[in-house]
């Protein structure tokens, strides 16, 4: 009981997860790819992206702190960001790094400046609610495996 | 990604077909580590065998060392060590091998031309990813195909199509099922899969040397009417079979068409091509192969020096904020040298040589459709890049890239008649600086004396520095000591600086071209030189080079030449680019030297460069240039252009072995060396070039751009660097 408790809690923040748009199908086709030969393959592609991404985010910071903007570097950092980010299915993220990136063809500075800020907030949500997940999920256990929300 | 296949490992079909896919041995290779995990974890999931890396130099190297060890080979795009394309082009002309590229959408045209086989676009997807087999299998298939000479039909299975995507699990291998989804049917000949008999035929590797032949061979045909029998006989090489020169053939001529077709549309300067891709002028080419190499474009040639240039036979995209962009030197010139003439410098075009302007960053294409067929043994193989197209942007507006017309003059050199006087005809474009002198080639050419001048269609252009004339200048390499040197050079008139120098004449190409030619110069002008004639076509083409000076005159005979060339026929070669100082003097310097032959045109010409040129300090090179001069053609032309302004054309320096028709030296070159007009005021001779390194890093010195030619009979290939940027 306890454990069906658990795990229809699991299940219900991952769907929330979903549903709140933080996540995308992208992230179902990781879970796919987790199996026994990979148990943690998830969690492990969301640490690396974490990992990855911070560094391009301090890049970016750098970037957009010079006082004449290289809209093509921004635009490069971020297409990688971005394609980092639609490859783990964080949704949020990756619609503020589109709008990053329409401000950026507009060479609009202060519209980049701003939609960063909203990109590393969504972000750092994002990380925020994965690792409660994750933690969540380990303590249900590993038979645990999340079923496609309807 | 993209997604290699190797067709190696599946030995004959129908061993390995029941497995197929599974155990596909594909290598990923991607710098985001997210997404080189995301697609491990996929393709294992497929059941591929696969091996990652975050390293394009690395998968390189792994690929080089085993080509049969993957089957398909997936890539970046963007990659922050070696451009994906590069990779994409190394690996498909190299080794043959599909490759699927993960882009974005804009950039998948840019990959396909590149030789990629699909793309998949992030975030990557199972379903896309269990179709990839296809690709291996249906280039397993029509290599043997083209090897195996029995038709079977193709129906019986196109390889273990089995069912389709989801096809992984259930192996599909079974050859004989037949596909149906796709219609891979409608391969040519039969599938021979079914073959039972088809053992393995081994792989046909499309050496340089061989493929050289092979473009000899369809030049001395005619492009349009090479067939592949034909072909095959003229070639006389022994195992080789119709198949293996019609599929080659079809390649062939795909890259041409993308050449051309590329450099119409390459108007933007965004898509830089890394490294090579764009346009290589070959020059000299060697017996053809030479020319290939620039134009290997479809079908991806095999040299390894196709590779580098670009695939779609690019445009050398000068990007140059300010100063000319690359110039994406496409050099569809095939300059074949058919017959056994030496060189014959095919230039190859000059191609399409994408001039930005620094305004609008203009690109020339230049497409040098320069097709030149020597028809004789004669001695050079002119090939005279078709200096034709040049589509010189420049006007200071905007050009975005404008395309030169091609110059209607030049282009085609063809037939060389043993001509004792290599014309080379230059066909100059001239192009005044400010404006775009589009077509303005007027190339006559010459070809009075039989003897086929190079046509170079200089574009000069450029205005505000930005736009570099690619020069071309054909060299071409005549028996007799003149060859012509044809250089293409791109010279990418770089007008950056703005300097026109001296034009020599209107017939000097606007800004500075690269010498590509140099040695073309020299090879015309001193012998033959012929009076008049000669000196229109000798004329060097000097564009008013603003940004460098650099003035090869290419006429090098013809001491008047400089004047001379007004308009007409600039020699090419000599390319009086006014490169930037720097080529010019190394150019001159180079002929001076080796034009022994020459006469003192060449001198003269010289002269008239070192005067003319503000010496960017091409100087340096040139005196090694002088050294090299021993007149004779054959000798290299390490006349490296330098870009004009930018360093950037040097690249042709070919010289190495070049000294006669080799074009293989050349087409060492040529993969270095773009001529790469590219910015000019980087001087970014992005294009390095391995081979010359030591002659034309001296050379080519950022300053000048002059290429150095060498006047070795090759004919660089010029790359339009492309990848200059």
């Amino acid at each position: 009981m306890e454990r069906t408790q658990m795990h229809r809690q699991l299940a219900n923040m991952r769907k929330s997860l979903f549903d709140q748009g933080y996540l995308d199908e992208q992230f179902i086709q990781l879970e796919e790819l987790q199996d026994d030969a990979n148990p943690n393959f998830v969690e492990e592609v969301v640490t690396l992206f974490y990992r990855d991404s911070a560094r391009l985010i301090q890049s970016i910071d750098q970037a957009l702190d010079k006082s004449t903007l290289d809209f093509t570097k921004l635009d490069g950092y971020m297409h990688q960001f971005k394609g980092s980010c639609s490859s783990i299915g964080a949704k949020k993220v990756k619609s503020e790094c589109t709008q990053f990136k329409e401000y950026c063809k507009a060479g609009n500075g202060e519209g980049c400046k701003k939609t960063f800020q909203q990109v590393k907030k969504e972000y750092a949500t994002l990380k925020k609610k994965l690792e409660a997940y994750f933690q969540f999920a380990r303590q249900v256990g590993p038979v645990e495996t999340a079923c496609r929300p309807k | 990604m993209t997604v290699e296949e190797t067709r190696g490992s599946f030995g004959v079909e129908d061993e390995n077909n029941d497995k197929f896919p599974v155990g596909m041995r594909v290598l990923a290779v991607d710098d985001d580590p997210t997404c080189l995990k995301l697609l491990e974890g996929l393709l294992r999931k497929c059941q591929y065998q696969v091996t990652t890396t975050s390293q394009a130099r690395m998968a390189h190297m792994m690929l080089r060392e085993n080509k049969n060890r993957f089957d398909l080979v997936i890539s970046d795009v963007h990659m922050p060590d070696m451009d994906g394309f590069k990779l994409l082009e190394l690996v498909g002309l190299e080794m043959d091998l599909p490759v699927i590229r993960n882009s974005d959408p804009k950039l998948v045209m840019k990959g396909v031309t590149h030789g990629a086989c699909d793309y998949l676009v992030k975030p990557v997807r199972l379903e896309e990813l269990r179709n990839i087999w296809q690709h291996v299998l249906r280039r397993k298939k029509f290599d043997s195909k083209s090897q195996n000479n029995s038709t079977t039909q193709d129906k019986a299975h196109q390889g273990s199509e089995g069912p389709a995507p989801t096809g992984n699990e259930d192996q599909n291998g079974k050859l004989n099922r037949k596909r149906k989804d796709e219609e891979e049917e409608g391969e040519d000949n039969g599938h021979e899969n079914e073959d039972p008999s088809a053992q393995k035929k081994p792989r046909v590797v499309w050496s340089i040397e061989l493929h050289r032949k092979f473009v000899a061979a369809v030049h001395q045909l005619g492009i349009e009417k090479a067939v592949p029998k034909r072909i095959l006989d003229l070639m006389n090489v022994e195992g080789l079979t119709r198949e293996n020169v019609a599929s080659h053939l079809q390649k062939y001529r795909l890259y041409l068409k993308r050449i051309s077709s590329v450099a119409t549309q390459q108007a933007n300067m965004v898509a830089i091509l890394g490294g090579k891709d764009s346009s290589y002028v070959n020059i000299g080419s060697l017996d053809g192969l030479r020319d290939l190499q620039t134009l290997a474009g479809p079908g991806r040639l095999s040299n390894p020096a196709a590779t580098s240039y670009p695939p779609s036979g690019m445009l050398n995209r000068l990007n140059s904020p300010a100063a000319v962009g690359l110039h994406t030197f496409t050099s569809s010139a095939l300059i074949q040298p058919s017959h056994a003439q030496n060189l014959s410098n095919s230039i190859d075009t000059i191609g399409k040589f994408q001039l930005n302007s620094p305004a609008a960053v203009g690109l020339h294409t230049f497409t040098s459709s320069v097709l030149i067929q020597p028809s004789h043994a004669q001695n050079f193989s002119n090939s005279i890049d078709t200096i034709g197209k040049f589509q010189s942007v420049v006007s200071p507006a905007n050009q975005n890239a404008y395309k030169l017309q091609e110059n209607k003059c030049t282009s085609h050199i063809r037939d060389f008649n043993p001509i004792d006087d290599p014309k080379i005809f230059a066909a100059g474009n001239t192009f005044t600086d400010t404006r775009v002198v589009v077509g303005s080639s007027k190339n006559p050419l010459i070809s009075a004396p039989s003897n086929q001048l190079m046509l170079r269609g200089n574009s000069q252009q450029t205005q505000t520095g930005g736009g570099f004339q690619s020069h071309y200048s054909l060299k071409m390499d005549s028996l007799n000591s003149e060859f012509f040197t044809v250089g293409v050079s791109g010279s990418a008139n770089f007008l950056d600086q703005g300097r026109c120098t001296a034009n020599l004449q209107s017939a000097f190409q606007s800004s500075q071209f690269p010498l590509n030619s140099l040695p073309l110069n020299e090879s015309f002008n001193h012998d033959q030189l012929p009076p008049n004639s000669m000196r229109d076509n000798n004329s060097l083409v000097c564009p008013p080079i603003q940004n460098s000076p650099l003035y090869f005159s290419s006429t090098t005979t013809a001491s008047a030449p400089l004047e001379d060339s007004r308009g007409e026929m600039q020699c090419q070669e000599g390319l009086v680019s006014d490169v930037t100082q720097n080529v010019n003097q190394a150019l001159s310097q180079r002929w001076g030297g080796h034009k022994q032959d020459y006469t003192h045109n060449s001198n003269n010409i010289f002269s008239s460069f070192n005067s003319l040129a503000p010496a960017n300090g091409v100087l340096a090179p040139s005196s090694q240039v002088m050294d090299l001069q021993n007149g004779v053609c054959n000798r290299k032309l390490d006349v490296s252009f330098v870009g004009q302004s930018n360093g950037v054309g040097s690249t042709l320096v070919q010289q190495s072995e070049v000294v006669r028709s080799t074009m293989d030296s050349t087409m060492r070159s040529n993969e270095d060396y773009f001529l790469e007009h590219t910015k000019l005021p980087g001087g970014v001779i992005s294009n390095s070039y391995d081979s010359l390194d030591d002659l034309m890093n001296a050379m080519i010195k950022r300053g000048h751009d002059g290429t150095v030619l060498m006047d070795g009979e090759f004919g660089f290939d010029a790359y339009s660097f492309g990848s200059c940027m």
